[in-house]
C-alpha cells in the first residue's frame, strides 16, 4: 500500500493521571471511510482534537500525506486539506448559511487581507458556496441566517462548510448527533455520496450508520485501540463484543 | 432591500443637519453651536473608529482615548518644535497611533474578555502618566498649540467653517472606509471571528493576525481624531487620555448602536448634546444622564439605531 493519507503513530495524551489517548496508532488510506467507535469516555473526541490541532499530544505523531502535522495550529492543517465538523454544532450564528460556506471557500482562495472590494459580490466565492450548499441539499436555505435553521439543517451546513474548503480528508465528529430518524437517514445517504469524493474519518455513536458506511473501523476503549479492521472482522471480534455488551445486538445484526 | 426605513430617514436628516449647520450658524450668528458641533464631529470620528473593533470585531477596548492623546501630542509637540506643517503633523500623528496600536494590540490580543478590557485600560493609563511626565511639553498642565496645523493655503484651520468642514469630511471619509472594510473579505473575517473564533480557526483563518490589523486600523483612525481635536481646542493635555474619556467613547458607541455604520455618530451627537444641555441646567447633570443612559441600554437593545429599526417595523 502506498503512503497513507493520514498516519497516527503512538499518540499519547494524558489529563492528570488519566491516559485519554494511550499509544494510539492508525492509518487512513486515501479514498477510505474510516470509522472510530467506542463507548462513552473512550477518548474519541480527545483523539479527534489532536488530529485537528485543538489539543497537543504528549508524544507520538500525526502526519497528513507524509507531512508531519503533529504540532501545527488548526488553521495550518486546514490549509493542508484537513477539514472538520464539530460534535456540537459550531457555526457563525449571525451569518447566513451562504456566508458561512463562502468564508470557508474564501480561506482557501487567495489572501483575505483585501479591504475594499465587496466580498459578497465575488462570484467565485458565492458560486463555491452555492455548490457546497447544493451538495448537502441546503441551497434553498442559502440566504437564511443560521439562527433560524433547524438542528438538522445546521448539521448539514457543518458539512457544507467543511466541503467548501475542498479538503483531502474530512474529520466528522458525530455528524448524526441529535438527529431524528429521517434526518439520520438523509445524513447517511449524503455521506455515502461524499465518500466517493473525499476520504473521511467518522466518529459516530450510531452503530447502524457506522456499519453501513465504513470501509474500516477502529475501536477505542479507555483510550486504547482494541481492534481495527473491516466491519465483518469487527462484528466478529470478541473483545469488541465485550466492550459493547449493551449494544451487542446492534453490532451483530445490522449492516 | 433598499426600502425606506425610519433609521435611514433619521440618519439622512442628521447628516443633512450636519452639512447645513455652518449655514445656520452664519445666519443666526450663533458661533457657539459651530464650535460645539466641531467637537461632536471629532468625537464621533473617535467613536466610529472604536466601533470598528468593538462593534464589528468584538474587541472591547477600554483604552481608546489614548489615541486621541497620541494624535494630539503629535501635533502639539511638533508645533512646539517649530514644525507647523499639517502635511508633516498629520502623517506623524497617524503613524504614531498606528505604531502604538501595533504594540498594544500585539500584547493585548493574547487575552480576551475582561482581561482584554483591563489590559487596554492599563496601557491607556500608562500613556496618560507618560504624558503627565513630559515636563518639556507641559506635563500635567498640558500643552498649548499656538498655531494650528498649516496646510499651506490649501485649507485654513483657523477659519471656523473651513475647519468644521474638514472635520466633517474626515468623519464621512472614515465612515466610508469602514463601510468598505466591513463588507470586504477582511471585514467578513473579522466579523466571523467576533461570532465564533473556534470555527474561523477550523476553516483556516489565523485569528490573531486579522484582529491585530483591525486594531491598528481602528487606532490610526482615532489618531486622526486626536490630531483634529488638538487643533480644535488649541491645546492638548493628558486629560484627553484619561480612562473616563475612553468610557465616554464606549458609551457613545453603545448608545448609538454597536456594529452599525452611523450609530456612533448618532451616539456622539446625543451624548454630547445631553451633556452640554444638562450641565447648563444643573451641576449634578450626571445624576440625570446616568439613568437616561441606563434606560436606553436596558430597553433599547442595539442602541438608538436598534430603537429606530424597531420603530420602523411598527
Amino acid at each position: 500500500m502506498a503512503e497513507p493519507l493520514l498516519r497516527v503513530e503512538k499518540l499519547v495524551r494524558r489529563f492528570g493521571g488519566i491516559v485519554a489517548t494511550d499509544n494510539v496508532s492508525l492509518d487512513v488510506a486515501a479514498g477510505e471511510l474510516h470509522a472510530i467507535i467506542g463507548p462513552n469516555g473512550a477518548g474519541k473526541t480527545t483523539l479527534i482534537s489532536q488530529l485537528t490541532g485543538h489539543l497537543e499530544p504528549h508524544s507520538g505523531s500525526v502526519s497528513l500525506a507524509g507531512r508531519d502535522i503533529t504540532y501545527l495550529p488548526a488553521y495550518r492543517r486546514c490549509a493542508l486539506g484537513l477539514a472538520r465538523s464539530f460534535q456540537i454544532t459550531s457555526l457563525l450564528l449571525d451569518f447566513t448559511a451562504a456566508d458561512n460556506v463562502a468564508l470557508a471557500a474564501q480561506a482557501h482562495a487567495g489572501t483575505s487581507f483585501r479591504f475594499f472590494a465587496n466580498a459578497r459580490k465575488e462570484r467565485s466565492l458565492r458560486d463555491a458556496a452555492h455548490a457546497a450548499l447544493d451538495r448537502v441539499g441546503l441551497l434553498h436555505r442559502a440566504d437564511v441566517v443560521v439562527n433560524r435553521l433547524s438542528h438538522g439543517e445546521r448539521r448539514e451546513l457543518e458539512l457544507a462548510v467543511a466541503l467548501a474548503s475542498k479538503p483531502k480528508l474530512l474529520l466528522l465528529d458525530e455528524p448524526m448527533a441529535g438527529l431524528g430518524v429521517t434526518e439520520s437517514q438523509r445524513m447517511v445517504k449524503l455521506l455515502q455520496e461524499l465518500r466517493k469524493e473525499v476520504s473521511i474519518v467518522l466518529v459516530e455513536h450510531d452503530m447502524p450508520a457506522v456499519f453501513a458506511l465504513a470501509d474500516r473501523i477502529t475501536v477505542l476503549v479507555y483510550g486504547r485501540v482494541i481492534a481495527s479492521g473491516d466491519p465483518a472482522a469487527i462484528r466478529a471480534n470478541e473483545d469488541v463484543k465485550r466492550a459493547y455488551l449493551g449494544d451487542q445486538h446492534v453490532v451483530t445484526h445490522h449492516g | 432591500m433598499k426600502s425606506f426605513t425610519v433609521s435611514k430617514a433619521v440618519t439622512a436628516l442628521m447628516l443633512a443637519g450636519l452639512v447645513l449647520l455652518p449655514l445656520y450658524s452664519q445666519l443666526s450668528g450663533n458661533i457657539f453651536i459651530l464650535t460645539l458641533f466641531t467637537r461632536i464631529i471629532i468625537l464621533a470620528l473617535a467613536a466610529a473608529s472604536l466601533n470598528l473593533i468593538m462593534g464589528f470585531g468584538g474587541m472591547m477596548s477600554f483604552g481608546h482615548a489614548a489615541y486621541l492623546g497620541i494624535g494630539g501630542y503629535a501635533v502639539g509637540m511638533l508645533a512646539q518644535e517649530g514644525v507647523g506643517s499639517g502635511f508633516i503633523q498629520f502623517p506623524v500623528a497617524l503613524a504614531a497611533s498606528a505604531l502604538y496600536a501595533l504594540v498594544i494590540g500585539a500584547l493585548s490580543l493574547r487575552t480576551r474578555g475582561v482581561y482584554f478590557i483591563m489590559i487596554t485600560l492599563a496601557f491607556a493609563q500608562m500613556a496618560y502618566y507618560v504624558a503627565s511626565g513630559l515636563a518639556r511639553y507641559g506635563g500635567d498642565d498640558g500643552l498649548t498649540v499656538y498655531k494650528r496645523s498649516d496646510f499651506s493655503g490649501l485649507i485654513n484651520l483657523s477659519n471656523r467653517t473651513q475647519f468644521y468642514y474638514l472635520c466633517l469630511a474626515c468623519l464621512l471619509g472614515v465612515i466610508f472606509l469602514i463601510w468598505r472594510i466591513v463588507n470586504s473579505r477582511f471585514g467578513l473575517v473579522v466579523q466571523g471571528l467576533r461570532s465564533n473564533e473556534q470555527r474561523m480557526q477550523a476553516i483556516g483563518f489565523p485569528a490573531k493576525r486579522y484582529k491585530l490589523v483591525c486594531f491598528v486600523i481602528s487606532g490610526t483612525m482615532c489618531g486622526l481624531a486626536g490630531a483634529l481635536l488638538a487643533n480644535n481646542t488649541d491645546f492638548v493635555s493628558p486629560a484627553v487620555m484619561y480612562w473616563t474619556r475612553s468610557g465616554d467613547l464606549m458609551v457613545m458607541v453603545i448608545l448609538g448602536g454597536m456594529g452599525t455604520l452611523f450609530g456612533p455618530i448618532m451616539g456622539a451627537v446625543v451624548f454630547l448634546l445631553l451633556e452640554e444641555f444638562l450641565s447648563q441646567i444643573t451641576e449634578y447633570w450626571a445624576l440625570i444622564m446616568g439613568p437616561l443612559l441606563l434606560l436606553i441600554v436596558l430597553f433599547g437593545r442595539g442602541g438608538i439605531m436598534g430603537l429606530l429599526g424597531r420603530a420602523g417595523r411598527g
